[in-house]
């Protein structure tokens, strides 16, 4: 309990500290671009604690959601494959290495031009640079699928799709979060980007329509929405982590401490 | 065809019928673009069912190559090998294998019991049966008190353990196990030694049990084939008439237990010079 709290209490002080400095250093800001925090505060929650949240948060998250889980899905299945096969490792890998280096930014122009404004395009955007961390970490995870273990199965039967489930996947695993873990981040950046570029709702088309109009405490306490939104969704992420990987951390605490 | 021909044939049929495992001409080369590597030379050996027959070679023996062809995880060059009168072209369902990597071959994502059922659920066996067979393995090796945890969280004595478990509960009629206790320390392995001993007196299982280990070999074996180094061959087949049950306080004082030991020991020797 006291350890608890302890690191409660480590972890909040350097934020609390940043935020008490900014907040006594910026308290008399003329400037127009910097305005004082408490501005700030002040539009945060007339803005992302009233009306704004259900207008605006939400549908960046649906979209968010909808691509991430898309690119999950479709990085996990591609991968599989591939890291089993090595024909097909090798037939693919270097058109693979190709389109990664494409930074999807540069195809919302043409995604616009095809697909609309919509969500549609968002959400393509968002899953053509989510995926490639997934994809590639589940390959690299697969390929390093133990040898012992794989010979285990083969003597006691596990084949087909319980070999998949029970050994290829559990096994592949932590590099497979890994690999979702990057995913999210630039999945994050993506939301917002392709917001920026066309829309008529979310964080990202918010803090661009602030911006335009001059309302810069406003487009301040987008900003300050976007770090709270990436935040909570990493903390999410590692809740999810340590529940999938809990057997992975067990394991290689052990094996520290020994 | 003789009369001499045909009663060979009848002996041969006879014999073939109770051997468990038949090894016939088994030849093993690796070949690459580079080289050529002859593993297996020629082995022939047949193992009765319900025998305890320990394989014994020096390092470099080719051991884990006829193994790995025994349990259907190679391919022989020539040759072939029968399991219950089946060629074995793929991992044989009545044999269970135990290998010498105890931490690499249990699913560390898995607890102990589902480490041991999870052959089972392929089998598609009812689930309260299956519940029944994981505890009567996890008690014949006393680990039943350990079933929800994880296998990293046990000794590797332990750990080998779970995996002889897991082999029992698959019901095999053989059971191979590829050097399983030279990575332990020398009092678990007597341990292990025992409740290997117990397990074969109690399930009339037929045990191929691969070692480099002279003493292990004459203790365990109702009879140890001495391999040559690779290519390999066999150099000797011994009888290890020592009565059963064997205990580590007397059977390793006795007098015949140190004649065998010499003479197996004497065949090593002899491989190790490339005989």
């Amino acid at each position: 309990m006291f350890n608890a709290l302890r690191k409660l209490f480590v972890e909040l002080a350097l934020p609390a500290l940043l935020f008490a400095l900014l907040y006594i250093m910026s308290a008399n800001s003329t400037n127009f671009y910097f305005p004082a925090l408490s501005a700030v505060l002040k539009q945060f929650n007339l803005l992302w604690l009233g009306p704004r949240f259900a207008a605006d948060v939400i549908p960046s998250l649906e979209r968010l959601m909808a691509g991430y889980l898309l690119a999950c899905i479709a990085g996990i299945a591609i991968g599989i494959p591939i890291g089993l096969y090595k024909p097909l490792r090798r037939a693919l890998e270097p058109v693979l290495e190709f389109f990664r280096a494409i930074p999807p930014v540069a195809m919302i122009p043409l995604l616009i031009v095809n697909m609309g404004f919509g969500n549609s395009m968002k959400i393509t955007v968002i899953v053509a640079g989510a995926i490639w961390p997934i994809l590639l970490n589940t390959v690299e995870g697969v390929k390093a699928a133990d040898h012992v273990l794989n010979e285990t199965c083969q003597t006691y039967g596990i084949r087909g799709f319980a070999r998949l489930r029970h050994f290829i996947v559990p096994s592949a695993s932590p590099q497979i979060i890994v690999g979702m873990r990057l995913g999210l981040s630039i999945g994050i950046v993506l939301m917002v980007i392709s917001e920026m570029f066309a829309a008529l709702d979310g964080l990202g088309s918010a803090i661009i329509y602030f911006q335009r109009s001059y309302e810069i405490p406003q487009m301040w306490s987008g900003v300050m929405m976007l770090g709270l939104f990436g935040f909570s969704l990493s903390v999410l992420f590692r809740w999810f982590e340590r529940w999938a990987l809990h057997w992975y951390d067990g394991m290689r605490d052990l094996e520290r401490h020994s | 065809m003789t009369a001499c021909e045909i009663w060979k044939g009848i002996l041969k049929l006879a014999t073939q019928q109770h051997a468990m495992v038949a090894v016939d001409h088994l030849n093993k080369v690796y070949e690459s673009k580079e080289r050529r590597v002859e593993a297996i030379g020629d082995l022939s050996f047949e193992v009765n069912q319900g025998d305890f027959t320990c394989i014994v070679g020096p390092s470099g023996a080719g051991k884990t190559t006829l193994l790995k062809c025994l349990a259907g995880l190679l391919a022989p060059t020539r040759g072939s090998v029968r399991v219950n009168g089946h060629q074995v072209t793929e991992p044989p369902e009545e044999m269970a294998v135990v290998f010498q990597e105890y931490g690499r071959s249990l699913f560390p994502w898995k607890t102990v019991r589902e480490n041991v059922e999870l052959p089972l659920r392929e089998r598609k066996i009812p689930k309260a049966e299956r519940e029944k067979t994981v505890s009567d393995a996890l008690k014949a090796v006393a680990l039943d008190h350990v079933g929800e945890s994880y296998p990293w969280q046990l000794s590797g004595g332990m750990q080998q353990r779970v995996a002889i478990a897991r082999a029992v509960a698959y019901k095999p009629k053989v059971m191979v196990l590829d050097e399983p206790f030279a990575a332990v320390d020398a009092q678990t392995r007597a341990d292990l030694e025992d409740l290997m001993l117990t397990l074969w007196s109690e399930l009339g299982l037929t045990l191929i049990f691969v070692t480099h280990d002279i003493d292990e070999a004459v203790y365990l074996g109702q009879r140890v084939l001495v391999l040559s180094s690779s290519p390999t061959r066999i150099l000797d087949d011994v009888s290890i008439d020592i009565p059963v049950p064997r205990s580590q306080a007397t059977t390793r004082i006795d007098p015949q237990f140190a004649t065998l030991r010499t003479r197996v020991y004497a065949g090593i020797q002899k491989a190790k010079k490339g005989a």
